[in-house]
């Protein structure tokens, strides 16, 4: 180790992943319906798309949580985003092409993607 | 780096390990790869999450979900239920993080276990991978190292462990700002650090879960150490009985050096430090600091007079720095916190918090971090759990066989140094062992005077000789055959074995029969003048009756009699002949009509 710098960068790189294990309760959630019916539609891409999405842009403060039955199996899969102190929001009839759109929108400049909200789509 | 949306944590500490969570673990990958999920979930084998008791133990994140006593039958389920479709098992989960009546999950700070805990020294134990240097760093490990090495003077150091009021963890107590500024005054071109890993009290696990769960914060500690003290050299002495403890460190040093953060020139300071293990054999004697020494030079493990301390002159004639484990695990984050923040934990003397090892008669048995000043009442009752089995709560012994017990009266005492050597007791590295009625304090004595006397290392007489003759004369009451005189001589060899002895074993080896005496003293009568174990645990002292009114006749007792000491005739009341009897209570186990008293 030759500087504090080289530190602090690996620190920062690891950091995203320990700090899953935190209980903590002030970052965002995304829940992916993951019930037979989710899987059914193609739950697990649309989840796996989030994961990879949320990894490149090293968002600390977002976790994947998987939930079971949401209850509208015919709109699956659905996607819950809770941010801390605002209502949820549910996206319907997910596909892995809708993730990006979302966690640049949603997740990171906070508006809410209208068309793909369950408001729209039912 | 890779992003796991989910971490399944398989605790990995020696507690667990044994009761089978290394197959946990290969079990869960066996199935992640089943389930095409070994790119989604990672499975970290950590260090020691505390409540052993309930091993092993696997928590799953992001959810926090604490499943204890897991077998590798249940892995399939976890995996199936939680991972792929995000139920939580709830079958499996530690029953007191399930609010009660309903279906909510607690967090894990809400369980009366961890509630009142406060983790300093254990702080990564349970949360990182102790073989994987990058999530220590992650955790801002070895910042302090950096912030030392750039932005602090020696001095500055030492002012800050003085002013944060650190005190060493390994019983003694003494200053630690105050040790390490001993060591860097004193003249010599070369110096060493060295921590003692050589935790022998029977019942203390602490400084071998901070080793398995994170052992880098020891190495950062010493290095900081080294720069203060002006040593490029440490030794690390532990046991070899301590295998994945062992094993971890030497990962950690080998990871460190790859890493630039020990050998030469760290950070480009120009700061050189290295560090080595040396494995004891596992005597006790080697614990205290002279024989320690001693014993890494390659020498046998005997003790020393002090003066000169090691911090004059120690290993290999040089002045040396020597602390325990668990307080070089406080140091890091001292420098990182600073001196204030440590020292509004705590009591006036005693700040910070003490890493206790739980164990005997209460439900909770694991390894416990609590700020100075909590009470005994508050460890056994709350963050214990109790007694099990609704028995009553007779003692606590502190401080393995140097220490003392504290009785049922003084429950409420603030657990600090001062307060635990006040009523005859002491803080030692940590070992607690409650004690419900059904001990005997003077089978206590007796056992942990058994230890010192297989452990005394012979070379001084008073402890050599007066220990065994102590033993004697405790066993001389077990038996029944003491005397009211023997209770005076008992008193009086206690003091010339705590006065004449070379170092700290023999010096403390009568503790444990001196602070029995203080509070027990009726139970010491009772064995010689009633000749009776109030307890019931001295066998040559209790009797075994047939209450005739309760005994129906069956006979089981007779049957189940090793020896053939119970006689009788069906469906009337049987009859123990005493001469025979070996008292081994089987009859009193066999009975089903609970006729058989002690």
């Amino acid at each position: 180790m030759k500087s504090i710098s080289e530190l602090q960068k690996i620190r920062e790189k690891v950091l995203s992943e320990v700090n899953l294990r935190q209980d903590r309760q002030d970052g965002i959630r995304i829940v992916v319906g993951m019930a037979t019916c989710g899987i059914a539609a193609g739950a697990r891409p649309v989840m796996q798309e989030f994961i990879s999405e949320i990894s490149k842009r090293n968002l600390l403060n977002v976790k994947v949580i998987q939930t079971g039955c949401i209850g509208m199996c015919r709109l699956e899969p659905i996607v819950e985003v809770y941010v801390p102190g605002q209502e949820k929001v549910t996206y319907v009839k997910m596909t892995p092409d809708k993730v990006a759109r979302i966690v640049s929108e949603h997740i990171v400049n906070g508006k809410v993607v209208d068309e793909y909200t369950v408001g729209a789509q039912s | 780096m890779e992003f796991y949306r989910s971490h399944v944590l398989v605790c990995g500490g020696t507690g667990c390990t044994s009761s089978g969570s290394q197959t946990l673990i290969d079990e869960f990958e066996k199935c992640l790869k089943e389930a095409n999920l070994d790119k989604e979930v990672k499975v970290v084998r950590t260090g020691c999450f505390g409540l052993c008791a309930l091993g092993p133990i696997v928590i799953v994140y992001p959810e926090g979900a604490f499943y204890s006593m897991v077998k590798k039958e249940d892995v399939k389920e976890i995996v199936d239920e939680h991972l792929i479709k995000g139920r939580i098992v709830k079958r499996l989960l530690y029953h007191d993080t399930v609010e009660a009546g309903t279906d909510n999950v607690k967090s894990l700070n809400q369980v009366d276990f961890y509630k009142k805990q406060m983790r300093i020294a254990l702080r990564n134990c349970g949360v990182i991978d102790p073989e994987n240097i990058e999530e220590y760093i992650a955790m801002d490990g070895y910042t302090a190292l950096a912030k030392v090495l750039t932005e602090m003077t020696p001095e500055q150091v030492i002012d800050e462990l003085k002013r944060s009021g650190l005190r060493g963890r390994g019983g003694g107590g003494f200053p630690t700002g105050l040790k390490w500024e001993f060591a860097k005054n004193a003249p010599g071109d070369k110096k060493y650090v060295a921590c003692n890993a050589d935790e022998g009290d029977p019942g203390a696990f602490m400084d071998r879960s901070i080793l398995e769960g994170d052992p880098h914060s020891v190495i950062e500690a010493m290095a900081i150490a080294g720069y203060t003290i002006g040593a490029d050299q440490g030794y690390i002495y532990i046991r070899a009985e301590y295998p994945i403890a062992v094993k971890r460190l030497r990962i950690a040093i080998e990871q460190a050096r790859e890493y630039g953060l020990l050998g030469k020139n760290i950070f480009g300071t120009g700061f050189n430090f290295d560090l080595d293990i040396r494995l004891g054999a596992g005597a006790f004697v080697c614990g205290e600091e002279t024989a320690l020494i001693t014993s890494i030079e390659g020498h046998r493990g005997e003790p020393r007079p002090r003066p000169p301390f090691p911090a004059v002159k120690g290993l290999f004639g040089k002045p040396t720095l020597l602390n325990n484990v668990e307080t070089y695990a406080n140091i890091t984050t001292i420098i990182n916190r600073g001196a204030d923040w440590f020292a509004s934990i705590g009591t006036e003397k005693s700040k910070g918090t003490k890493v206790f090892a739980l164990g005997g008669k209460i439900t909770n048995t694991g390894l416990v971090e609590i700020p100075m000043g909590t009470t005994l009442r508050e460890i056994v009752e709350e963050i214990g759990g109790g007694i099990p089995n609704g028995k009553k709560f007779k003692a606590a012994q502190t401080g393995g066989p140097s220490g003392g017990c504290i009785p049922a009266e003084l429950i409420d005492v603030p657990i600090d140094y001062d307060s635990l050597t006040s009523i005859g007791s002491m803080m030692g590295s940590g070992g607690l062992i409650i004690m419900d009625e059904d001990n005997c304090m003077v089978d206590i004595a007796k056992f942990f005077l058994e230890f010192t006397v297989d452990e005394s290392c012979g070379k001084c007489t008073p402890c050599r000789i007066g220990t065994k003759r102590l033993y004697e004369l405790l066993e001389k009451i077990t038996e029944g055959k003491g005397t009211l005189e023997d209770i005076d001589r008992i008193e009086k060899l206690c003091l010339s074995i705590k006065q004449g002895s070379l170092c700290g074993l023999g010096q403390t080896a009568p503790n444990p029969v001196l602070s029995t005496l203080r509070y027990f003293k009726d139970e010491y009568i009772a064995h010689v003048v009633d000749k009776k174990c109030p307890a019931g645990v001295c066998k040559a002292l209790s009797n075994y009756e047939i209450i005739p009114e309760k005994c129906r006749g069956c006979g089981i007792c007779a049957k189940n009699c090793p020896v053939g000491a119970i006689s009788g005739q069906v469906k009337n009341p049987y009859h123990i002949d005493t001469e025979k009897c070996i008292k081994c209570g089987v009859c009193m186990t066999k009975c089903p009509f609970k006729a058989i008293v002690k």
